[in-house]
C-alpha cells in the first residue's frame, strides 16, 4: 500500500499549481465567469501545449499515455485554482467517451484534435427531469434512410455553447428496460436544428439548454453500438464523478488555505482571530474534511486506474466529498465574515463551485441510494 | 499510489482470521463485553487470550525480536489490529496502553535494566499497566498535575491523587506522571515512574462508569516509597516523553474495524426485519442513514490507513492521528444513535432482556461511545492540535 504521489505525479502537481497561479489569476477567472464563452483561448492553448488535454490518451492519438490517477492529480490542481473553461467537458466527458467506446476512425479523427486543443466536445445527457438515470433519456433519434433524425431537449449541458461537437445521448428504441435502446451520437454543433441557449447559473459555469430540432446525423456518428449506449454513459459518468471529486478536493484545499491564512492575519481584540478556539476548531474540521475527501477520492481514482470494481467506492467518494466541500466553503465564509460577502473577494468563487459540484452527476442523496443498493439493502 | 495489500499481506490476513476463529473463547463470545464493560471473569479470559496471542508474537508484533516481538511491518500490524478488532477478540483497553505506549516509551527512554525487567514481560502478556495521568484538577490541562514525587535517599516518595485510572484495580503496575520540581514551570517539572500497584500506601477506590461497570478508579498515594531506579528517562523531562508517547501507534484502525462490524449487523437487521408489513431495508430514510454510516466509516478507515502508511514511510504523524481520532469518535457516536433510530424501541433494551436484539450492542454503544472523543485527549484538545500543529494557527 502506498498512499503517496509518485515522483511524476508530484512534478505534475507542482507544475500545474505554478502554471495556473501565473496564467490563471483570479482576475481572469472572474472575467471568464462573467463572459459568455467562459474560457480564454490563450490559456486553453497553453494548457494544450503542456499536454494536459491528451494526458490520458495513447501516444498514437497525440496523448502522453498517463493514467487516470495522473489526470485526477491535475484536476485537483485545476480545482485548487479554479480554471474556467471546457476542460472537463472536452477531456473527461468527451475524450474519455470516445477513447473507451469510439471506433478506430473516430479516435483518429477526434482524439488528436482534443489533445491539441483544436476541438471542444460536450456531453448532452440530462434533460428537463435533471436526473442521471436512463429512464430520463427521452430525446429520440429515429432511423430514416440510413440516417438518424434527433429530436428533443437537453438541459444542463456543460460548455455546449463553445463545443464543436456534442455527444448526444438519445433513445433509439422503446423497451421495458430503460437502459436498453439508448444510443450516443456525435453531433456537429453547427448542424441545422441545433439550438444552444446559455443558462444563468449559481457557479456561472456555462450550462446550456440544447434543443435538437430534427437534427440529421449519419450512422457513422454513432459512438459504440446502436441501442447499447447506456453502459458507455454509465462508465463515463463513473469516471467523471471521480474526476469531479478530485476537482472538489483541490477546491476545498484552496478554501481551507485561504481561510487559515486570513485567520492568521486578521486581528481583532488585539490578537489574530486564528488564535481563538472557535476559529481554530472550524479550521480543524475543515482540514479533516479535506483530508478525508482526498484519500477517499484517491482510492476511487486508483480503482478506475486499475480497472477494479468501483461502483461502491465512487458513490462513497462523491457522497462524502460533495458534502465536505460544501461544509468547508461554508466555514470559510464564516471565517471571512463580511468581507467574504462581497463580489470583490475570492472565496465566493469556491462556494459557488462547491454547489455546482455537489449537484452534478448526482448529489449525496443520489449517491447514497447507489451505496444502499451496493450494500445489498 | 496503490491501495492494495500485497499477496503476502493478504495471506497474513487470512492466517490471522483463521487463527482468531479458532481461538476466541466461546465464553467470551457469550459474555460479549464491549468497551469499558469488562468484568473479573472477562478480564481473566482476556488475560489468558493475550498470552496465547503473545505466543504467536501478535501481542506486541512491532517489538524487536530480543523482546519477544516479530518486528512486523507497519502494514501487517495494521492488518492484525483490523482483524483483532473486527473479530471482537478479547483485548482490553489496558493492553493498548501497556503494549503501545508504556513498553515503547521504556524502549525509547528507559534504562537497560528497565527494558529487561518489563518489555519482554509485556510482550508475553504477563504484566499490565494502568495509566496514572489524570487528576481531579488535571484533565485536559494535564500538565497542571500536582501529585508529588520527592527524592529521599535512594527512593522517591509519592503523595497525591490520580483519577480515571482504567483497570487500576486489576493492573500490576502504574505508569505514573508526577511532579518532581514544583518550582519549575508546569511543563518542566514532571517525571515518569513505574509503580508496583502492590506498594504500601496505595488506596484504590472504584468509579462506576456509565455502563454500570467498574472500569475506572481513583488511586490515592500516601507516602508511597518506590526505588529510585523506577524513574523512567530523565528527571523533570517527563512531559516531553509523555507527549512523544501520545503519538505512538494511534491509527484508530481498531475503532473503524469494530464499527464496520456494527454497521454490517445493522444492515443485516434492516434486511431481516419487517416493520408495518415492509422490510426495514425498503425504507428510504433507513437506506440513506445506513449508506451514510458506510461512507463515514470508509473515510475513517482511509484516515487510519494513512497513519499506518506514514509510519511505514518513516514519517511521524501527529495532527493526522488527532484527525483520525476525532473523526472516528464522531462516526461511532453517529452509528450508535442511528442504530437506535433503526432499532426503535428494541434499541433501548439491555442484554438481560429476552427481547434484546444484536446482543444489545447498540444500547451499550450509545453509552460507551461517549467515552471515545473524551478519553486520551478530548476532541476539543485534538482539534487544538490539528489547528496549531497541523495548520500553524497561533496560540495567542
Amino acid at each position: 500500500m502506498d498512499l503517496g504521489l509518485s515522483e511524476e505525479q508530484a512534478m505534475l502537481k507542482e507544475l500545474a499549481r505554478d502554471f495556473l497561479q501565473k496564467e490563471c489569476p483570479k482576475r481572469l477567472v472572474r472575467q471568464l465567469d462573467e463572459s459568455d464563452e467562459g474560457y480564454s483561448s490563450e490559456l486553453w492553448h497553453k494548457m494544450a501545449e503542456l499536454g494536459w488535454m491528451g494526458l490520458v490518451f495513447p501516444e498514437k492519438y497525440g496523448g502522453s499515455e498517463r493514467n487516470f490517477l495522473d489526470l485526477t492529480i491535475l484536476l485537483e490542481e485545476m480545482g485548487y485554482n479554479i480554471v474556467p473553461g471546457p476542460f472537463f467537458s472536452a477531456v473527461v466527458l468527451g475524450g474519455l467517451t470516445i477513447l473507451t467506446a469510439g471506433s478506430e476512425e473516430q479516435k483518429i479523427e477526434f482524439l488528436p484534435k482534443i489533445a491539441s486543443g483544436e476541438m471542444i466536445l460536450s456531453l448532452a445527457l440530462t434533460e428537463p427531469t435533471a436526473s442521471y438515470d436512463a429512464a430520463s433519456v427521452k430525446t429520440k433519434a429515429i432511423a430514416r434512410n440510413g440516417e438518424y433524425v434527433i429530436k428533443g431537449t437537453k438541459l444542463f449541458v456543460l460548455n455546449a455553447n463553445v463545443a464543436d461537437y456534442i455527444l448526444c445521448v438519445a433513445r433509439t428504441k422503446e423497451t421495458k428496460n430503460p437502459e436498453d435502446g439508448i444510443t450516443i451520437f456525435l453531433v456537429d454543433a453547427k448542424s441545422p436544428g441545433v439550438k444552444c441557449t446559455l443558462l444563468k447559473t449559481l457557479a456561472r459555469d456555462k450550462q446550456c439548454e440544447v434543443v435538437f430540432d430534427n437534427v440529421t446525423v449519419s450512422e457513422k456518428s454513432i459512438v459504440g453500438e446502436r441501442d447499447k449506449g447506456w453502459p458507455i454513459v454509465k462508465d463515463v459518468l463513473q469516471k467523471a464523478t471521480v474526476a469531479k471529486c478530485a476537482e472538489m478536493v483541490g477546491g476545498a484545499q484552496a478554501a481551507l488555505d485561504m481561510a487559515v491564512n486570513y485567520a492568521k492575519e486578521r486581528v481583532q481584540f488585539g490578537r489574530p482571530i486564528g488564535s481563538f478556539q472557535a476559529i481554530q476548531h472550524y479550521c480543524a474540521n475543515m482540514a479533516t474534511d479535506v483530508s478525508g475527501s482526498r484519500f477517499i477520492t484517491y482510492k476511487a481514482a486508483w480503482k478506475v486506474s486499475e480497472g477494479l470494481p468501483l461502483a461502491l467506492d465512487i458513490a462513497i467518494a462523491k457522497a462524502w466529498t460533495s458534502e465536505a466541500y460544501g461544509r468547508v466553503t461554508l466555514s470559510a465564509h464564516q471565517i471571512f465574515g463580511a468581507i467574504g460577502f462581497t463580489m470583490d473577494h475570492d472565496i465566493h468563487l469556491y462556494y459557488r463551485q462547491a454547489k455546482a459540484a455537489e449537484i452534478i452527476f448526482g448529489d449525496a442523496d443520489f449517491q447514497r441510494a447507489i451505496i444502499a443498493r451496493e450494500l445489498g439493502l | 499510489m496503490d491501495f492494495k495489500f500485497t499477496e503476502d499481506e493478504e495471506v497474513f490476513r487470512r492466517e490471522v482470521r483463521q487463527w482468531l476463529e479458532q481461538e476466541i473463547p466461546q465464553r467470551w463470545i457469550e459474555l460479549a463485553p464491549g468497551i469499558w464493560e469488562e468484568t473479573e471473569e472477562s478480564w481473566a479470559l482476556a488475560r489468558e487470550f493475550q498470552r496465547k496471542l503473545s505466543q504467536k508474537g501478535w501481542l506486541a508484533p512491532s517489538y524487536p525480536k530480543e523482546y519477544g516481538g516479530l518486528e512486523l511491518s507497519h502494514m501487517k500490524r495494521l492488518i492484525l489490529a483490523e482483524e483483532l478488532a473486527y473479530s471482537r477478540a478479547p483485548l482490553s483497553i489496558e493492553v493498548e496502553v501497556t503494549v503501545n505506549w508504556v513498553a515503547p516509551s521504556i524502549m525509547l527512554f528507559g534504562t537497560e535494566k528497565q527494558k529487561k525487567d518489563y518489555v519482554s514481560s509485556i510482550a508475553k502478556g504477563d504484566i499490565i499497566f494502568c495509566l496514572g495521568y489524570s487528576e481531579p484538577n488535571a484533565g485536559s490541562d494535564l500538565a497542571s498535575l500536582q501529585t508529588r514525587a520527592v527524592e529521599v535517599g535512594d527512593e522517591y516518595v509519592i503523595n497525591g491523587q490520580k483519577t480515571w485510572c482504567s483497570y487500576g484495580h486489576l493492573a500490576d503496575y502504574c505508569w505514573l506522571a508526577a511532579r518532581t520540581d514544583p518550582d519549575a514551570s508546569k511543563h518542566e517539572g514532571i517525571s515518569i515512574f513505574i509503580v508496583d500497584m502492590k506498594t504500601p500506601g496505595i488506596t484504590i477506590r472504584p468509579l462506576i462508569n456509565i455502563l454500570d461497570r467498574h472500569s475506572f478508579n481513583e488511586v490515592f498515594f500516601d507516602d508511597v516509597h518506590i526505588p529510585k531506579e523506577n524513574l523512567v528517562g530523565q528527571k523533570n523531562k517527563g512531559w516531553y516523553q509523555l507527549m512523544i508517547a501520545l503519538d505512538f501507534e494511534r491509527s484508530s484502525i481498531g475503532y473503524a474495524a469494530a464499527n464496520q462490524r456494527i454497521i454490517e449487523e445493522l444492515i443485516k437487521y434492516a434486511k431481516e426485519t419487517t416493520r408495518n408489513g415492509e422490510p426495514l431495508a425498503n425504507d428510504p430514510l433507513i437506506r440513506n442513514e445506513l449508506a451514510q454510516l458506510a461512507v463515514e466509516n470508509e473515510v475513517a478507515r482511509m484516515m487510519a490507513y494513512r497513519i499506518a502508511w506514514m509510519f511505514s514511510k518513516g514519517l511521524h504523524p501527529s495532527y493526522e492521528s488527532s484527525m483520525s481520532m476525532v473523526f472516528i469518535s464522531e462516526v461511532m457516536r453517529h452509528t450508535a444513535n442511528a442504530g437506535v433510530r433503526i432499532l426503535g424501541h428494541y434499541g433501548e433494551l439491555d442484554r438481560d432482556s429476552k427481547w434484546a436484539v444484536m446482543n444489545a450492542r447498540i444500547m451499550r454503544m450509545c453509552l460507551s461511545s461517549l467515552s471515545i472523543g473524551v478519553g486520551g485527549g478530548s476532541n476539543e484538545i485534538q482539534r487544538n492540535i490539528i489547528a496549531m500543529r497541523g495548520l500553524g494557527l497561533p496560540r495567542k
